[in-house]
């Protein structure tokens, strides 16, 4: 059970939060005009890697906001926690 | 005293008996001892029949580690307890307990036959024999294992007994009350720091609490007179707790800890129940100190599991803590110094005591006290054979050759009644792995030990490898001293004098003149596998340890292999010839001991176990006979029975009324969102399929949201309150996670927007009234009103007063008839219920549940997203084209409505279905085919939603069935268990196709 330093209201427990999965994948802004391949790439595939991972959080019982998490998934360490809209950090 | 109780300790009190039943008979034992403690002093061994080959079994241990005394607790239905470890329990006045797996008794047990056809049981038997012919599953093969594989009985009624959930913060918590949990608490708590201190037994100390020889000294004390002074002290720190009877269960990750505290488990049968039995503990802790100790290994030799084969150092605790003997003749087979302690203390109460011991020498301290005292030792030798049934009676003992891989000589026969055995010291590194940390392997004493790389928890004592009492004693103090950032502690000077190991050797399967083949080496004793099943499976050509493992079963009993996995292990090592070290180790999962169910749910139990949402008009619902049905956390009335009627009868009779006079429906429970903001309309049309910028003020319009991969999530109706204001409703169901999905567009994806959303479900009651009569009682409720079509056209909205109370009213309608829904703030939900009660009466006016109410919508063939639908259902398969938008640029889910599988014109599509017989009624998931004699039959769908109507006295039902838009008319079946039923494809709309009714 991960500690978790929401961006807005500082260390929570992790039963606070609700994980989005992958991060950094933006809505494409003209869907129509992508194929088939393209928009699945967009609506299915995640890289679910072991190691660093960027990842997106929801303070959901708490402050309700979405944010950013860059999460070691072999052990679980969180090296970094970023607001929407920020560049992830280089790890 | 009993004929085993030969020594008074300060552990156990000798003045207080303590009456139990062991299998149907009464024995005594004193307060502070064990069951396994207890029965020892009464003579008793046998305890058990092991799983597999029916073997009498014996106390073997002292610990959790215990593989053979697992009993049964209590023989009420519902107290009963399975699996409980003799040697955990504290002994209670009244308690009942009685042995396991061993049918029909301890003494006569006839799967004891498995033991003589034994050599046709290896690993894997039960995987290679039971496999064919497959008829005889059922009848033959697993009754007779079921029969014969008890592992206990469950209780049949629920668990009267209280448990609870506490969660606990500290700077530091230490996992182990021993010397050297005792040290790191000390020092802990010294430097100001909210320590806790948890131990699985009734008191602190360890095994050095009772480690009274003159070879281990503290400061010029005896080791454990020096640790009960250490206690003493320690009790009286202000920012220490002390928790005794407090098992570590599991260790996360961010020190994230879960204890089980035993607190009424060991009370007096008449006290137990007005307490908690059990507390778990949710403990965070800024740093964890890890000293949870060692387990003694077994010695892996023929018939190395007979009753009165107990490890060594148990052997001491039984003598030197509870005053019991395990023996009065004993032997002691080692292969280190360690059982030495046990064989002076033995000596030193009288019992007669020989070593045997697979070294050729040691030169230490307790070991030249031993040879002072007279003590005969047999160096250089092994036990090749064991003799008793029930009991063990003699050994056989060889020489071992130079290297140790073979035996020499003559066999030379001993007489005992206990043989006590050592095979080293294994660390506790399960807390130290679950929390993610790595193990070394340690060559010199074949251990693994853990690889420190955590900033925040650390391993002191023997679970870090340390076995000398003085090397516990200062690395523990140096460690604890560095991981807290202490300068100085109270043991900086300490002086420990004590016996130091120097010769040691390790054989993990000890050599014989037989045939492996024909011993019977047990290596798990629970699961009954031996080192012969491990060369088997290594034959068989099983490499992996976790694949031998499960193979062979090795491990995987209720003790998880505490005293099984080292050996396995080094067999296979030696036997495929690799390093230990590289082989890795099986994982340790939590919990470390077994928890009860009961401490896992705490106090979530019957009407805690889910928060249950009511609406403000629930009183009247229940005392209006409303039953009630679960929908998510609401409780929503389902139907209101009179006259005992049952549900087929209230449905038709409340769904009649509403379509011939009026209804009423409490529809509080669905979700609704406030949205504002001047990008509202523009928000909507991203979310919804349809398009929302021109929908007036005023005016209501129905919409449906996909999820981005096209499949419809969520459905309601929409009201726009202002400019830039409108009240979503959503499903009763899907409110929350509407507002989340919602939330995480406007955070994410599209920020630019203004736009505000407030749940506002628990706000509004609503109160639905629908059927021909509803505008009529509308106006008896506000006369002042005008509710002529021209001015309150279906799909809109106005403001109302009610007893001078604003409200909103929608006619909006989910039935197809005329329909009002009347919102008003929550507090004043029942008097409006009342008041449209009231006003109706005239015209019967009838309330209906939400059965009522998926009929009347069926009728109308209206969806219910999660009935009707299920995830996997596009808009265009629910033939609701309509609601699509062709001119919107783009919509959640818009794209994916045309890639290659979404057009596919075989999908799952939505169609109404009629049985040939009217009266005959579908089951909802009945599976739907169109060939009966196609082998295999072919799933083309199933029903969705079915009811009778009884305003068109037919059944009725929805469907979804493969290309079903093109189905209409044609013959499908639906086939049951005893019969087929015949259907034909219909319009999913049964009733008032031209919508008049709405406006009736
Ligand atoms: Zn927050």
């Amino acid at each position: 059970m991960f500690i978790i330093n929401c961006p807005y209201c500082g260390e929570r427990d992790q039963s606070e939060f609700s994980c989005g999965g992958e991060a950094h994948i933006v809505r494409p802004k003209q869907p129509t005009e992508l194929s088939d391949d393209e928009w699945a790439e967009y609506l299915f595939m995640r890289k679910n890697i072991k190691g660093v991972q960027f990842e997106r959080w929801n303070h959901a019982h708490g402050c309700r906001k979405w944010f950013n998490m860059a999460r070691d998934t072999s052990n679980d360490k969180i090296h970094a926690v970023y607001k929407m809209g920020e560049k992830p950090p280089v790890i | 005293m009993t004929k085993y109780r030969i020594n008074k300790t300060r552990f156990v009190d000798q003045t207080k008996t303590v009456s139990f039943n062991f299998d149907g008979k009464k024995y005594h034992g004193f307060e502070g001892d064990t069951l396994a403690s207890a029965l020892l002093s009464n003579g008793i061994h046998l305890v058990g029949r092991s799983f597999k080959y029916h073997r009498p079994r014996g106390i073997m241990s002292c610990g959790s580690e215990e593989p053979n005394a697992i009993c049964q607790i209590n023989a009420d239905t519902n107290l009963t307890e399975p699996n409980v470890r003799a040697t955990e329990i504290e002994l209670y006045e009244g308690l009942r307990a009685s042995s396991q797996n061993c049918w029909p008794s301890l003494n006569f047990d006839i799967g004891g036959i498995n033991n003589l056809i034994s050599p046709f049981i290896p690993a894997g038997f039960y995987y290679k024999t039971f496999m064919w012919p497959k008829s005889f599953w059922k009848k033959i093969y697993e009754p007779l294992i079921r029969l014969s594989a008890g592992l206990g009985k469950s209780p049949s009624e629920p668990d009267p007994d209280i448990y609870d959930h506490k969660h606990e913060h500290c700077d530091v918590l230490v996992i182990g009350g021993g010397i050297s949990g005792i040290i790191s608490a000390k020092i802990a708590a010294k430097n100001n720091l909210k320590t806790i201190l948890i131990e699985d037994k009734n008191i602190l100390g360890g095994s050095t609490i009772y480690q009274n020889n003159k070879n281990f000294i503290i400061d010029n004390k005896k080791s454990n007179e020096w640790l009960m002074n250490e206690i003493s002290e320690l009790e009286k720190l202000d920012n220490l707790i002390i928790k005794t009877r407090t098992s570590l269960a599991a260790f996360h990750s961010y020190n994230y800890l879960l204890a089980k505290e035993n607190i009424s488990d060991h009370l007096p049968l008449d006290k137990k129940n007005s307490d908690i039995r059990q507390r778990l503990w949710k403990i965070r802790a800024d740093k964890v100190i890890v000293a949870a100790g060692a387990i003694e290994r077994p010695l892996i030799f023929n018939n190395n599991d007979r009753p009165g084969i107990i490890l060594a150092n148990s052997v001491k605790k039984y003598l030197d803590f509870y005053g019991v003997s395990t023996g009065l003749n004993n032997i002691i087979f080692t292969n280190n110094d360690s059982a030495y302690e046990t064989a002076v203390s033995l000596f030193e109460k009288g019992i007669s005591v020989k070593i045997i011991d697979i070294r050729k020498k040691s030169l230490s301290n307790i070991v030249k006290n031993a040879e002072d005292l007279g003590i005969k030792i047999y160096w250089n030798s092994t036990v090749v054979n064991t003799f008793g049934y029930k009991k063990i009676k003699s050994i056989e003992i060889m020489n071992l050759s130079e290297d140790g891989s073979n035996v020499t000589g003559n066999k030379y026969k001993i007489q005992c009644d206990c043989l006590s055995i050592s095979g080293g010291w294994t660390p506790m590194v399960h807390m130290h792995t679950q929390s993610g940390g790595k193990l070394d392997f340690r060559e010199i004493d074949q251990v693994f030990v853990p690889s420190e790389k955590s900033e925040n928890h650390i391993n002191v004592g023997s679970c870090n490898g340390d076995f000398e009492l003085e090397e516990i004693v200062k690395n523990t103090n140096n460690k604890i001293k560095k991981f807290l950032n202490i300068n100085a502690s109270g043991f900086d000077k300490i002086s420990v004098l004590c016996s130091k190991e120097l010769e040691k050797k390790n054989i993990w399967l000890l050599p014989n003149t037989i045939s492996e083949g024909k011993t019977k080496s047990f290596i798990d004793f629970q699961n009954d596998s031996t080192a012969k099943d491990i060369k088997l499976a290594l034959r068989e050509g099983f490499k992996s340890i976790e694949h031998v493992k499960r193979y062979t079963t090795t491990g995987m009993a209720t003790d998880q292999g505490k005293l099984s996995n080292m050996h396995a292990l080094g067999i296979i090592a030696d036997t495929a010839g690799v390093k230990m070290g590289t082989l890795g180790t099986t994982t340790f999962r939590p919990p470390f001991t077994p928890l009860t169910f009961g401490a896992i749910v705490g106090r979530g139990v019957g009407k805690f176990f889910d928060v249950v949402r009511k609406t403000s008009i629930h009183e009247w619902h229940a005392q209006n006979n409303a039953k009630f049905e679960n929908v998510g956390q609401w409780k929503r009335p389902w139907y209101y029975p009179i006259n005992n009627e049952n549900l087929h009868e209230a449905v038709q009779r409340e769904s009649k009324a509403a379509r011939d006079s009026a209804g009423i429906l409490d529809a509080s429970t669905l979700g609704k969102i406030d949205i504002q903001g001047s990008d509202a309309s523009e928000f909507l049309n991203r979310v919804y399929t349809n398009a929302w910028s021109k929908l007036g003020i005023g005016k209501c319009r129905y919409g449906l949201m996909l999820n981005e991969d096209g499949m419809v999530y969520d459905d309601g109706v929409t009201t726009r309150l202002g400019e830039n204001h409108y009240l979503m409703t959503t499903t009763t169901g899907g409110a929350a996670n509407v507002l989340s999905k919602l939330e995480d567009y406007l955070q994410t994806e599209w920020p630019e927007l203004d736009v505000y959303l407030t749940s506002v479900t628990d706000h509004y009651s609503t109160a639905s009234i629908c059927g021909p009569n509803s505008k009529k009682i509308l106006k008896k409720l506000f006369p002042n009103k005008d509710f002529s079509d021209e001015a309150f056209p279906h799909m809109s909205y106005q403001d109302a007063i009610i007893d001078k109370i604003e409200c909103r009213i929608m006619r909006i309608s989910f039935t197809g008839e005329l329909s009002y829904e009347i919102n008003i703030e929550s507090k004043y939900g029942k008097s409006l219920w009342e008041n449209c009660i009231k006003a109706g009466e005239e015209y019967k006016i009838t309330p209906y549940g939400t059965e009522t109410m998926h009929l009347l919508r069926a009728e109308k063939g209206f969806i219910i997203v999660g009935q009707d639908t299920d995830g996997t259902m596009t808009p265009i398969d629910l033939q609701m084209d309509w609601i699509v938008s062709k001119k919107k640029y783009d919509f959640i889910g818009k794209r994916s409505l045309y890639r290659s599988d979404t057009i596919r014109e075989d999908r799952k599509q939505l169609v109404g279905l009629l049985t040939d017989d009217p009266n005959e009624i579908l089951e909802e998931g009945a599976q739907i085919v169109s060939e009966l004699d196609k082998k295999p039959v072919e799933m083309i769908g199933h029903v969705t939603s079915s009811y009778f109507s009884p305003n068109l006295n037919k059944s009725i039902a929805l469907a979804v069935v493969k290309g079903g838009k093109k189905m209409k008319g044609q013959k499908l079946f639906v086939p049951m268990e005893n019969k087929n039923i015949n259907v034909t494809v219909s319009d999913f709309i049964f009733l008032d196709k031209e919508n008049k009714r709405i406006n009736a």
